[in-house]
């Protein structure tokens, strides 16, 4: 009965202690927040909105189209929740949303829902609403032709972090999973980037009022473009360079002959990928990795606390 | 749609369906977080966690291959794992040339791939064993006595208590949707791809339009049945001696299986 619109829930052992704590950690600090400004935001009476539209999403995943010998196109409505409801409704509604795919139907593992409500709730929400929330004063087709850019690029960021997650916990080679899984969710996300566009539409033309006392009311504007934006850019420029040996942009580099250009960062950190004290070693490599997804994840999170209070 | 389309609890009187279901979700994310802990190759942890499954199976009553029958969903994303076949360096166990390049299978590579599939084989029938032995509402209230904020259980409980209703009205789109377009036999339906996406998209923004009206028909109805922001249970909460021994036995058990997997 239940049809996965996506490759992207991550089953419980794929994925090392470490990763899926820090995972945790992130996802639950992000939704104490979203917690707040719903609280804030929204009344009382919109929890039963938000528990209906968590069904809605849930259920409008069973929406599809045959796109070619035998595929259909599904949605996974991350960045249309973010555009009809605003950005922290929409990640309490995909948390629930996963949380009932983990619990009821095995669609993701429990200790790593952290990881999975981060890929598909957390990401899609703010790529999905950064995006939009530029274009929100602009006309019908500017509106949509965003909007279905952001659901694309929401999908793919999905999926990049869920490959960065599988190489941090060493399930899988980089190279491998970061083809894979981007390659198999452009197609995806054409899908999801369709079907949002069309509903976006439809809504916008019936009932634009709703979509009003939604998106803007309980928005933060310049943090959530900002996120929206960076989200994207990593999405878009990491990626093709996420490949190993030697480093995509070296490998360029090397050979257009400006690698001798580039200057020795005049301070340290965390050079090559290896913490100072753990020396050249895989648990280096890793450490390195994870400290930088915190580092952004800090730095995104508190963007959006600094910009919110400011506006 | 009946109301427990959804539902994947199997009812029963045996003793693990009469543990409080607070120990039970607890003893179910120890057991994950046991899984993860133990290291690669730990074959007799492994094969202690496999006997605790069954031993769990068996004393629910719903026959000793219930949860390994229904664990073969999560199998399939075992693909993601399968690089690491060939990219952990060691002693070579095989190789095999496909189209340009050459593949080699490590004994490390096997033995990681095996180990992660194995974790998560034992993680997923745990998961089963639980929503089995547990109604869905009990679930959700353990959840809220471990602290998981309220707004997000409760959203949780509307989106279980409403999913039949609005799963009924996809399939009455997705019915409509057939009745209209007309098929000939050995081509798909209706116009272009981008038609189709359009129809579909059509159909999740009417879904919104229905379920967003619909939830303030719900909520009038709840306010008036004196609703004041929390759903209510009636279910006592019975904490026995026995919930005790048994979450006590359970989590020691993990940690022997911890303890086996260094030896």
């Amino acid at each position: 009965m239940h049809y996965s619109p996506v490759p992207l829930h991550i089953p419980d052992g794929f994925l090392s202690l470490v990763v899926s704590l820090i995972c945790w950690a992130i996802t639950a600090r992000t939704l104490s927040i979203a917690i707040s400004r719903t609280n804030k935001s929204l009344g009382e009476k919109q929890v039963p909105l938000m528990g209906i539209m968590a069904a809605f999403v849930f259920a409008a995943q069973m929406i599809n189209f045959p796109v070619a010998g035998g595929t259909s196109g599904h949605l996974l409505g991350g960045a249309l929740a973010a555009i009809m409801l605003g950005p922290w409704a929409a990640m309490l509604v995909m948390t629930a949303v996963i949380a009932v795919q983990a619990l009821l139907i095995q669609d993701g593992g429990l200790l790593v829902m952290g990881a999975n409500i981060f890929n598909m709730g957390l990401l899609t929400a703010a790529v999905g609403y950064g995006l939009y929330r530029s274009v929100l004063k602009s006309s019908y087709t500017t509106k949509l032709t965003v909007a279905g850019v952001a659901a694309w690029l929401s999908v793919m960021a999905g999926a990049l972090a869920t490959s960065l997650q599988l190489w941090l916990s060493g399930t899988t080679n980089l190279q491998a999973v970061v083809l894979a899984m981007l390659g198999v969710h452009a197609m995806i996300g054409l899908g999801e980037a369709l079907i949002t566009v069309a509903a976006l539409g439809f809504i916008l033309r019936t009932r634009p009022d709703l979509l009003g006392e939604g998106s803007a009311s309980a928005g933060g504007g310049r943090g959530w473009v900002v996120a929206g934006v960076i989200i994207s850019l990593i999405v878009v420029l990491l990626s093709p360079f996420a490949s190993g040996n030697p480093d995509g942009l070296e490998r360029v580099a090397e050979d257009l002959g400006f690698l001798g250009a580039g200057q020795a960062p005049s301070y340290k950190i965390i050079s090559d990928y290896t913490v100072p004290f753990l020396g050249n070693t895989p648990i280096s490599t890793i450490a390195a990795g994870v400290i930088g997804m915190i580092v952004v994840g800090v730095i995104i999170i508190l963007l959006g606390q600094k910009m919110k209070a400011r506006s | 749609m009946h109301s427990d389309a959804f539902d994947r609890y199997h009812h029963g009187h045996s003793p693990i369906h009469s543990i409080d279901s607070r120990v039970k979700v607890l003893v179910t994310l120890a057991f994950i977080i046991s899984n993860a802990l133990l290291p690669d190759g730990a074959w007799i942890a492994f094969a202690l966690a496999w006997g605790f499954i069954l031993i769990a199976n068996f004393f629910s009553q719903l026959g000793i291959g219930f949860t390994f029958r229904r664990s073969f969903i999560a199998l399939p994303f075992a693909l993601a794992a399968i690089t690491v076949l060939f990219s952990i360096p060691g002693q070579a166990v095989s190789s095999f040339h496909f189209l340009m390049w050459n593949f080699t299978i490590t004994d490390a590579g096997l033995l990681r791939f095996v180990s992660i599939v194995i974790r998560s084989w034992l993680s997923v029938q745990m998961a089963i064993l639980l929503v089995a032995v547990t109604e869905f509402p009990k679930i959700v209230h353990a959840l809220n006595h471990l602290r998981v904020p309220t707004i997000i259980t409760v959203i949780i409980s509307f989106l279980y208590r409403y999913l039949f209703v609005l799963a009924d009205e996809v399939l009455r789109l997705l019915r409509a949707r057939q009745a209209r377009s007309a098929a000939v036999p050995g081509k798909s339906a209706g116009g272009s791809v981008r038609w189709r996406a359009r129809i579909a998209g059509h159909m999740a923004g009417q879904l919104f339009l229905r379920s967003y009206e619909r939830s303030d028909r719900i909520y009038n109805a709840m306010l008036s049945r004196g609703y004041k922001g929390e759903l209510m249970t009636i279910h006592p909460h019975h904490f026995h001696a026995s919930d005790r021994w048994i979450g006590a036995a359970s989590i020691l058990g993990f940690i022997i299986m911890q303890i086996a997997g260094r030896l």
